[in-house]
């Protein structure tokens, strides 16, 4: 089955809001390996943006915090959503393809008065 | 590196830990460097988001907070701020909950001035959006509607029982309020200020339950990659609402029992216990005194959690109150449609003072919903009804003797064995014959329930139907 990948995003990242995102990527896996993507303007509404996946036929979610509502709605139509992820969104894609992204994973660079710090 | 843990000196004889006096502020606190990036949070802030300080440590606050404002309008979008700013705004927590916050963002300044960091506070409004939209209703006590001499002789308990510290043990049908009772005694007790968490024993298998409940450490079972704190943790200084706790585990039981006793909880795979300051609200459908007979909960529980009793009556029982709920959830349900609708018709008015509400208060209120959502004109008619309230042929319930709720053990009262068919069973019917009408097309079987597409697929998936 075609992988379609929906992340929603702000600048370079995924966007800690799925209700407010106002772009995301689509990203599509072709049979031969090789990878699409285009970039969406969402109508920041939760409700819109599900409608959107459903259209796009979108198989899998990587988004940030989204509401327990959206969530059970996505899962019921049979799409993979790994909610509560931070950080740069082409590391969350790449860690997706890798089958190494979790729910809640926080991939973004800790630091703490511009000295990187590891987690604790 | 660990998350920072300084002590304070020079406030009193003896070194202070900030970790230790901060924990005891009631107020979600953050400390944040001048990147807004995570330096430390309260116990206070971790209740509210879900996030534990390590968890936080290092990252970017809009990762943790996730509000509103973080996306649409931070503070500090335009460059440094130099006073506090407060906003009203929304986050959404690890649970996926939308809760409404006030959220405030002030500097801290080096003694030159200059800005080193951030303190951010979230102030948690939902007791506050709650108390504003239940002000106006008469005959109620935060947010509980009744006028029935049960009612009444309730709304003097509660009070009483809330500024207790007292064990609390709710029993009732369901559909009575029980959820409802619980928060109202927290908001109105001493512990109002801390955080109020719930959870529902019945919907996690055993071994997830006792984690979510007491929590776990670092490495207590394979996937504990950090520990958790656990609900009863979170609920320090607050209340803790288990519902459903007939659905405990045996040796769970066993835990909240040392817990009631002594106070002190041990995460999974912990040998350091946590001294939780927590009151402990129980809430049961089912007959407790019937399954310590059974051997399925223990006796000794039931005691420790019966010190205080309140049993909610069934819809049957409280004569009078069905009138003021109906008026209650129309208005409700019509300022949430936007419909010009009155009130009920005197025949509907007497269809549903003579039917006997076996789902209680939520039966009631989802009948409203359904009535409100077919009217048409600016009166609900009997044809509003759902349909199933038109057969059998109405019970006058209501003048009919009832019995007494028990007052020292919880037996609910027994169905009637002529009721073949339940709110349920009649939903789930009304639900395919939309669906049929509709020949499979939800968004049309939606309008014709009178429903919005996502209420359609929640009670589709409530009862398992799929198309």
């Amino acid at each position: 089955m075609l992988k379609k990948i929906l992340i929603p995003i702000a600048a370079d990242e995924v966007a800690c809001r799925f209700d407010l995102a106002g772009e995301a990527r689509i990203v599509i896996c072709l049979k031969s390996g090789e990878m699409e993507g285009k970039t969406v303007v969402l109508p920041r509404a939760a409700e819109k943006l599900c409608h959107l996946i459903l259209m796009e036929n979108i198989t899998c979610v990587i988004c940030g915090a989204i509401e327990e509502e959206y969530y059970q709605f996505l899962s019921w139509k049979k799409i993979t959503l790994i909610d509560g992820v931070a950080g740069p969104w082409e590391t969350a894609l790449n860690r997706h393809l890798q089958g190494a992204l979790s729910p809640g994973e926080i991939l973004c660079d800790r630091s703490v008065e511009g000295r990187h710090v590891d987690h604790p | 590196m660990s998350v920072p843990s300084p002590a304070i000196a020079h406030l009193l004889s003896k070194e202070l830990s900030f970790d230790q006096l901060m924990d005891e502020v009631p107020l979600a606190m953050a400390v944040l460097d001048k990147d807004l990036h995570v330096v430390w949070l309260n116990r206070a802030f971790e209740a509210l988001t879900g996030f534990s300080r390590s968890e936080a440590y290092g990252v970017p606050c809009r990762h943790i907070v996730r509000s509103r404002t973080c996306v649409e309008h931070c503070p500090t979008h335009k460059g440094t701020i130099s006073a506090p700013t407060p906003c009203e705004s929304d986050i959404i927590n690890r649970d996926r909950v939308r809760l409404p916050v006030k959220l405030t963002l002030a500097p801290l300044t080096d003694p030159n001035g200059t800005i080193t960091g951030y303190v951010e506070t979230i102030e948690d409004l939902r007791a506050v959006k709650e108390l504003d939209s239940k002000k106006s209703h008469a005959f109620s006590f935060e947010g509980i509607i009744g006028r029935s001499e049960k009612m009444e002789k309730l709304f003097q308990t509660l009070p009483i029982l809330a500024q207790s510290d007292a064990s609390i043990l709710i029993t009732g049908e369901t559909g009575t309020g029980k959820d409802v009772v619980a928060e109202a005694i927290h908001q109105t007790s001493s512990r109002a200020g801390g955080p109020f968490i719930k959870i529902n024993c019945g919907a996690l298998p055993e071994t997830l339950l006792e984690s979510e409940l007491f929590g776990h450490a670092k490495g207590a079972f394979t996937g504990a990659v950090e520990s958790k704190p656990g609900r009863f943790r979170m609920a320090h200084n607050g209340t803790l609402f288990l519902t459903e706790v007939g659905d405990l585990p045996l040796p769970l039981q066993v835990k909240l029992l040392t817990f009631l006793d002594d106070q002190e909880i041990y995460p999974l795979g912990d040998t350091r216990p946590f001294r939780a300051n927590v009151r402990v609200i129980a809430a049961t459908h089912r007959n407790l005194s019937q399954m310590v007979a059974d051997g399925t909960f223990r006796q000794d529980l039931l005691f420790r959690l019966n010190v205080a009793r309140i049993h909610l009556p069934p819809l049957r029982e409280r004569k009078g109150d069905i009138r003021i709920l109906l008026d209650h959830f129309l208005e409700i349900y019509r300022k949430q449609l936007g419909k010009r609708i009155t009130g009920f018709s005197q025949e509907t008015l007497t269809t549903l003072s003579h039917y006997r509400f076996t789902g209680n208060v939520r039966e009631l209120r989802n009948i409203v919903e359904f009535a409100a959502s077919m009217a048409t004109e600016t009166t609900i008619s009997v044809e509003d009804l759902p349909a199933y309230l038109m057969d059998p042929p109405p019970v006058a319930a209501l003048d009919a003797p009832t019995t007494d709720a028990p007052t020292t053990a919880g037996h609910p009262p027994t169905p009637e064995p002529s009721q073949s068919r339940t709110w349920a069973t009649t939903e789930r019917e009304m639900i395919l014959e939309a669906l049929k009408d509709a020949r499979g097309k939800r968004q049309q079987a939606a309008e014709r329930l009178g429903w919005g597409r996502s209420t359609l697929w929640r009670k589709m998936k409530h009862y398992g139907i799929n198309t």
